[in-house]
Parts: C-alpha cells; sequence; structure tokens
C-alpha cells in the first residue's frame, strides 16, 4: 500500500486497495467449516441473530450441497443477508452466541453465509417470488436496508410495491456508505435487485419533500414506510470549517465508491475526527488512497471510542494512528482557503454525562498544532427533521418516535424502520437491525391493512 | 517395550499387523517397501490364472467431509503371470526371511487344481497360503472366491484339498457375505484349516451420482456390485470374529480383518479373538507408514497395561460376549449431564425428546442460565444422549446400584418355565 518513499502510484494500484480484503471461503473450507457444526437445537446463534436467521439450517445445507436451499434459508430472515455476511459484528452475534466457544472455537458463521450468498450470487439464483397481487399499494421512502426489506416482504404478501429512493441507486448505505473493501457494491446491488424482481418498482434520485411531496404519497399509498436513515455530519462548529480539504465521512466514503479514484491524497496527511466506525471507514479510505499519514482523533479514550473492536484493529493495521483525548478547535487555512494545519486542544475525562460516559474537558493551555492536508469529520450524522416533520411526525432531535413492537409512528399509517428511528434510547444502528425492523413493519403493514380489508368486506 | 511377536498357526511374523491381499500386495516392489516400512507380514495378492481388470476399479464412501469412511472395489484376483508372482515372491523372501508371506490362492474349485496350484507356491518359500474363498465379485461368476465360500460343502472340500498338498499352514479367509459365518468356518475347520481369516469384503455399491445416474464407479456406464471395507465395516467385521472366537466348534486361530486402521483397532480384533490383524484400506488412504503408529501404539498401550506380550491380549473380550438372553435384565445405568461441561448445544435434549424416551428437560436457573436436567427415573439408559453429546465428559452413564438382584432373561425364562411346571 502506501510507502513514503513511493512517488508514483498508479491509479490501478489505488483500485486495487479497494478490493474486497477478505477472500470468501474455498469450497473446501466450507466443507469442513460447516461439518464442524453441531447443528445445535434451540441453537443460540439464531437467537443472537436480530433477523433470526436459521443458521444451523442454512450451515447444514451448506454441508450438504444445498447451496441454493442455505442461501435463501439466510435471505428469507434477512433480506440484506449477503451484506451482512459481511458487515455484521459477528463476533457480538451469532458467533459470539456459538457454543462451541465453550469447547474449540465458535463456527465461522459469517464467512460462511457468504459462501453461501455469494454462490446464489454467482449464479444468479432468483429466490423468492412476488405474492398474488392484493390491490393495495405501500409507499416505502428510502431504498436501504430497512427500506429493502419491508419491500420485499411487502411485495411477498401482494402489494403493489413503490421504493422513494433520494439517490441514483438503492442499498443506502450497504451501496454507498461501507468502504467497498469490506462491502463490494455488487452485493448489495444484487439485493437491490432480488427486490426489484419481485416487481417492487424503485423510483430512483427522487427525493421526498423535493422531487414530490409528502402528503401526495399520503394521499396515493395505503400505507407509508419512513426508511430514510440519516444525514450528513454534523458541523464541528469551529473555525476554519468551510476550507478547502475539510470533508464530511460518509461523503468521502462514498466518493471512493461512486466516482473515479484519483491522486489527490497520494503523499498526503489527512486527520479523521472522531472514532466510531465511519470513522475508522474514513481513516482506512485515506490510507487505500495512498495518504501517508493518516490520524484519528477523538476527544475521550479507547474506552468510550463506539467503533468496534475488528474495526479498531482493521485500522491499525492499516497504520492508522489514533489519538485519544484530542479535540480540534480550529483549522487553519493557507492564502488560497485550503486545508493546512489543524489545532487540537488535549482533554481529560471529567464527570460521567447522562450517557453514563465521562465527559471530555479541555486542559487549558494544551493547544498544539497539527501539520495536515485534509480534515475529515466523523462525528455522527444528523437527522432528516425537515422530512419527518413534513409528514407531520412526532419525533425527537429528529428520531422517529415509533412503537418498538410495531413500528407505527404517531400516524397511523405511516411506519418507520431503520436509523430514522435509531437513537435517543431506541433502536440499534447495525445493518442487520435495519433489516429485522423493516421486515416487522412490513409485517404490521399487512396486520393493519388485512384487518381493514376483513372489516371493509 | 513389549513383544510384538505373533505366532498363527505356526506362522511367525514379527508384529501383528499384515497387509491384506489386496491391492497393496500385488508386488514384489510393493510387499518390499511395506517391510521396510514396517509391516510384519503379507498375504500376497492372490494368485491363480491371471484375470483382466477393468479400468474405474475403486469407489469410496465419504462420510460428512471425511474421504474413505467405506472403500469399494472391483478389482478382481493377480492380473500378472504366475511365474512373475512367484519369482518376486522368492525375491521379497529371501531379502526379508523374517517376515511373514502368505501367498492367497484362488482356483477353480477341482482337487487337482488345488494340488498344482499349492505346491507351486510352496516351492519358493511361502510361510503359509490363504484360500481365497471371499472375493464377492467378478471371481464369484465363474464359480470362484465367494460362490464357493458361500457353501459350506465346498468350504469343506476345497480346503482338504488344498491340505493334502499343503506343508505349510493354511488360513482359509471366509466370505462375510452369508447369513451366519460360522457355519463355513466350521466347514474350514473340518477341511483341517489350520487358521481363518475374516472378513473378505461385503457386497456393496458405493453410490449412484446423481447428475448422470450412473453408478459410482462406472465401467463405460455400466456398474457391477464390488466389495466394501474400510473403517465403515469395522463392527460387522468385528461381530464375525468375535462369534467364531466364542464358538466352542471353531477352535483355530482367527486371523482379523475389516475396517482396521489403526492400533486401537487391532487391540480390539486381538481382544475379541484375533491372533493378528489384516490391514488394506488404511495403506491404500495413506501409505504404508501408518504401520508406524500401529506399532508404536501398540507397544505403548501394551506398556502402560504391563502386558508383555500381544499374544496375551488375544481373546481377553471373547468371554464377555454372549448372546442377548445372557444379559442381565436388573442392571440400569441413567444419563447424568456434568453442568460444568456441557456447552448447551442441546442435542441430547432433542435426540431424547424426537427419538428415545423423552427424560432430558431444558430448564432455566434463577440467574436466567440455561441448562439440561436428567429426570432419572424415566431414563431408560439407552446411550443415545451420550453419543451425540460433541463435549467430552459432559454426559457420563452412570450405574445404579442393584435394586433387586441379576437377572437374565434365560433366567428369568427358566424360573417361568417352573411356575408352569407346578
Amino acid at each position: 500500500m502506501n510507502n513514503g518513499s513511493q512517488v508514483f502510484i498508479s491509479l490501478e494500484d489505488l483500485q486495487r486497495n479497494f478490493d474486497e480484503v477478505k477472500s470468501g471461503l474455498s469450497p473446501a473450507d466450507a466443507r469442513d467449516e460447516s461439518n464442524r457444526c453441531l447443528y445445535c437445537y434451540d441453537a443460540p446463534c439464531i437467537q443472537a441473530c436480530p433477523t433470526g436467521i436459521n443458521i444451523p439450517s442454512f450451515i447444514k445445507k451448506i454441508a450438504s450441497g444445498n447451496l441454493k436451499g442455505s442461501a435463501r434459508t439466510i435471505m428469507e430472515s434477512n433480506p440484506v443477508g449477503a451484506s451482512c455476511a459481511r458487515v455484521c459484528p459477528t463476533e457480538e452475534l451469532c458467533e459470539g452466541a456459538c457454543v462451541l466457544n465453550h469447547s474449540t472455537k465458535p463456527i465461522m458463521i459469517g464467512d460462511l453465509q457468504r459462501f453461501a450468498t455469494d454462490w446464489a450470487i454467482k449464479n444468479e439464483q432468483a429466490l423468492f417470488e412476488r405474492g398474488q397481487k392484493n390491490g393495495l399499494k405501500v409507499a416505502v421512502v428510502g431504498g436501504g436496508p430497512a427500506g429493502l426489506s419491508a419491500a420485499r416482504e411487502l411485495a411477498r404478501f401482494g402489494y403493489e410495491v413503490t421504493i422513494f429512493e433520494a439517490k441514483e441507486r438503492a442499498g443506502g448505505l450497504n451501496t454507498y456508505g461501507i468502504v467497498s473493501f469490506r462491502l463490494p457494491e455488487r452485493i448489495s446491488l444484487w439485493e437491490v435487485k432480488q427486490v426489484e424482481e419481485l416487481g417492487v418498482e424503485i423510483k430512483t434520485s427522487t427525493k421526498v419533500g423535493r422531487d414530490i411531496d409528502p402528503a401526495e404519497i399520503l394521499e396515493a399509498y395505503d400505507a407509508v414506510i419512513l426508511a430514510v436513515g440519516m444525514s450528513k455530519v454534523p458541523m464541528l462548529k469551529i473555525e476554519g470549517e468551510e476550507l478547502d480539504g475539510v470533508h464530511d465521512a460518509i461523503r468521502f466514503v462514498e466518493e471512493t465508491k461512486t466516482k473515479e479514484l484519483t491522486h489527490q491524497y497520494v503523499g498526503k496527511r489527512v486527520a479523521v475526527i472522531g472514532a466510531g466506525n465511519t470513522a475508522i471507514d474514513a481513516a482506512t479510505c485515506s490510507v487505500r488512497l495512498g495518504a501517508e499519514n493518516v490520524k484519528i482523533l477523538y476527544r475521550r479514550t479507547k474506552e468510550e471510542m463506539t467503533a468496534y473492536d475488528f474495526e479498531y484493529e482493521f485500522a491499525k493495521q492499516d497504520n492508522v494512528e489514533f489519538r485519544w483525548l484530542t479535540a480540534p478547535v480550529r483549522i487553519v487555512g493557507d492564502e488560497n482557503g485550503v486545508v493546512k494545519q489543524l489545532e487540537c486542544i488535549r482533554m481529560e475525562l471529567g464527570e460521567p454525562g447522562p450517557d453514563g460516559r465521562r465527559r471530555p474537558v479541555p486542559v487549558e493551555g494544551s493547544e498544539f498544532l497539527l501539520e495536515v492536508d485534509a480534515v475529515i469529520k466523523a462525528i455522527g450524522q444528523t437527522r432528516h427533521t425537515a422530512l419527518v416533520e413534513a409528514f407531520g411526525l412526532q419525533h425527537q432531535w429528529g428520531v422517529v418516535k415509533v412503537d418498538l413492537e410495531t413500528y407505527q409512528t404517531s400516524n397511523e399509517k405511516i411506519f418507520a424502520a431503520g436509523d430514522v428511528i435509531f437513537g435517543d434510547g431506541q433502536g440499534e444502528a447495525m445493518v442487520v437491525t435495519a433489516a429485522q425492523q423493516g421486515k416487522t413493519a412490513a409485517y404490521a403493514v399487512h396486520q393493519k391493512l388485512r384487518n381493514s380489508m376483513i372489516e371493509t368486506a | 517395550m513389549a513383544d510384538l511377536r505373533i505366532n498363527l498357526a505356526g506362522i511367525e511374523s514379527p508384529n501383528p499387523f499384515w497387509l491384506a491381499s489386496a491391492p497393496p500386495t500385488n508386488s514384489g516392489y510393493q510387499v518390499q517397501r511395506a517391510f521396510e516400512a514396517g509391516w510384519g507380514g503379507a498375504v500376497w495378492k492372490t494368485l491363480g490364472e491371471p484375470i483382466i481388470n477393468t479400468t474405474a476399479r475403486f469407489a469410496a464412501v465419504s462420510f460428512n467431509g471425511k474421504k474413505v469412511a467405506g472403500f469399494n472395489n472391483i478389482e478382481l484376483i493377480t492380473d500378472r503371470p504366475l511365474e512373475v508372482n512367484l519369482k518376486e515372491i522368492y525375491e521379497t523372501k529371501k531379502r526379508f526371511p523374517n517376515h511373514a508371506i502368505i501367498a492367497s490362492l484362488m482356483v477353480e474349485p477341482q482337487r487337482e487344481k488345488w494340488h498344482e496350484i499349492v505346491i507351486r507356491v510352496e516351492d519358493v518359500g511361502v510361510d503359509g497360503l490363504e484360500l481365497n474363498f471371499g472375493c464377492p465379485h467378478g471371481m464369484a461368476e465363474r464359480g470362484m472366491g465367494a460362490a464357493s465360500g458361500q457353501q459350506p460343502d465346498l468350504v469343506e472340500a476345497q480346503t482338504m484339498w488344498a491340505k493334502e498338498a499343503a506343508r505349510t499352514p493354511v488360513i482359509v479367509k471366509l466370505t462375510p457375505n452369508i447369513t451366519d459365518i460360522t457355519v463355513t468356518a466350521r466347514a474350514a475347520v473340518q477341511g483341517g484349516a489350520d487358521a481363518i481369516s475374516m472378513i473378505n469384503t461385503i457386497n456393496s455399491l458405493a453410490g449412484v451420482d446423481i447428475d448422470t445416474w450412473n453408478t459410482i464407479p462406472h465401467v463405460a456406464g455400466k456398474g457391477a456390485h464390488g466389495g466394501y471395507c474400510g473403517p465403515a465395516v469395522k463392527p460387522i467385521a468385528l461381530n464375525m470374529v468375535a462369534e467364531c472366537a466364542r464358538n466352542p466348534l471353531i477352535n483355530v486361530p482367527i486371523s482379523g480383518i475389516g475396517g482396521i486402521s489403526t492400533w486401537k483397532d487391532a487391540v480390539e480384533f486381538m481382544l475379541m479373538g484375533a491372533g493378528g490383524v489384516q490391514v488394506c484400506t488404511a495403506a491404500m488412504h495413506h501409505g504404508f507408514s501408518i504401520v508406524e503408529d500401529m506399532i508404536d501404539g501398540l507397544n505403548n498401550y501394551l506398556d502402560d497395561k504391563g502386558i508383555a506380550s500381544v499374544q496375551d491380549l488375544i481373546g481377553k473380550s471373547v468371554e464377555r460376549y454372549s448372546d442377548w438372553g445372557n444379559l442381565d435384565l436388573n442392571y440400569r445405568i441413567v444419563a447424568r449431564i456434568n453442568q460444568d461441561v456441557c456447552i448447551n448445544c442441546n442435542k441430547c435434549h432433542i435426540a431424547c425428546e424426537d427419538t428415545s424416551h423423552q427424560c432430558i428437560d431444558m430448564l432455566t436457573d434463577p440467574d436466567g442460565n440455561r441448562y439440561l436436567q436428567v429426570r432419572e427415573d424415566d431414563c431408560v439408559g439407552c446411550n443415545l444422549c451420550s453419543i451425540v453429546c460433541p463435549e467430552d465428559g459432559a454426559i457420563d452413564m452412570v450405574e445404579l446400584p442393584h435394586e433387586q438382584p441379576p437377572m437374565t432373561w434365560n433366567e428369568r425364562q427358566t424360573v417361568l418355565a417352573g411356575f408352569k411346571g407346578n
């Protein structure tokens, strides 16, 4: 990868840096690993999977050579199961629950899931069929994991489903936000295609609130599922944030997936602000774009960091530097308005805040300057508050309030799932939970509309 | 260092591990390599009128990704001229005078043919003869091998004919493709056999290719049954050895064959009455060097048990093998789960619940931890849970004190008959 003394890196080499890091299991490895599975009864791995994939069953099917059945078992429970095979924090979920943790070593469930879904992708398998049309229409706003899951389940029930997607392609963060060396776009796009093939119409480049009025959607559809996720990274609210060379991490990652790579970052020094999984993504993308030095600055310590341990390890292996207890105060530009330096201040942990985490407090007089060429902000995401309000939904700081069993919002016709309901003590930010919420919301919609059909019949 | 030498009906060898008559003993080159690797003896691939073999001869059965759980072949006896084999036997014996070379023989069931081949083979200095009455495929269609081995009168007569000419010990190799192997074993003894060996291979079809619908293996789209061997047949072979060993009318040494892959298998066969063992599939799977661990493991086992000679093992478990009617109906064992070892896979529960006696409960303790517990009063001591348990030591089958004095079915019937008599 990057090496300080190396002057020229070809674009092909940069592109290669974005190839999927982990190779899939070989058929022989998959055979051995799948045969190692105990096929537990009432298996704890199933309980630990937010989408409840029947893991022993899909693994048994790999062992028996029934790969189509295996992929179907996975995708049945999780419409974005191919993506989740790559991005799920499996050691905290299924693999963490594997009984073999108490014996030898856990089954590589994520890798086996990838093996089965890769087979389905490669062999262009259609795994599901649309249901017989029931004459009802549901709008899904947002084509990310939650929206796709909801749409697929509704299509299988026979609804006419339309997804409104602001971007050029559906898939949400799986398509745009997760680094391609962990999740290639083609995987997410296959999942999108699986949903489309059930007759779901995906209106891309159609932003609700801009291209179509929420009221129009509420009028035209029998139910709405709001699955718009979150928005861009918020402002740091420090001087120099408008300078050339200051980036939003989500956008930064997105550009590595949607635009031609350039030599722009070769040999450069990059500071990433924040220590969540998006910060890690921005940092490792920077390394792969040829940056000479990449630092992650975090105002708290490793203990409070929200990135998964495996993400942290991954970044360290990419030579990303971590500067704990360091907060940005000011971004300094040169005469052309380009980032030149980042002024930081050291922090210390004070009393715990309302969330139980110790609050970082600046150490007076500890300011110092870092020479940097780019600053990437990864301090969380803002909300689509305006859209939520345009739908007239109750919310807290943009987090839509829902009934946690049905995902119904304050408008009985609108249900919400995914990151749009994550936060303020509600939900989880994983792809796999978004998928499950999408399913649950779809079932709730079905339940409600079916009841109303029976009433009107 | 225990004494591993054996003497089977007068045939001596430095250890109990012989290569069975099969592809590994096809030539002098192979047998000499085997002796160099440490094998104590070799039964030369069956001599007779040379045949023509097919290509596509072997097939195997994999189980859960493990190769060669069972092995199937349609190869016949030697396809090389008798003179070539005899020359190589002579050379091999000269180079390895202390190793046992036994010639396997198969000719048509005619007295002169047996006399002729026995004399010719013994002339080159073999240590013994093994009459192949077991080969189940091909040769049987010509009235030899298993075809003659399935008829007790032919077994007896042919054994007698061979014995008339033989100066070295005669082992009769029996086919398992018969309802009661003790019948043909007794016929061999009646014919004067010095020893018997078992089992030859079991009639088998390794599989069907589910894409082409051809048999596995197939020869130009057609298949024929083969002979099955390898680890999968061991329990069948062990039973046949034990049945012969405990039969008082079969009072000759037994050479045990069938799925022996390790020193442990050899110990089991010898405890059940074998005076030595023959191996084929394991060598075909891994090469001759596997005998190194067989010898080493056997030696360590004997040393650990304080047994001076491997021959002291022979038959030590035979008296423990009987008829079902002699088993104690009042003996009770129950399953007991060790909570500190159990990994909570629940396999015991579902095996018991679905397919046995519904006596393992899945419970949750006050702290919310899940655990499994056997209702011992309902447990019939079938062993199934301990068989499916993946974690060593998680389930013990525990013997309970006798509530009633031991009584077998046969004893019970005798007592009942006594009542009726009154």
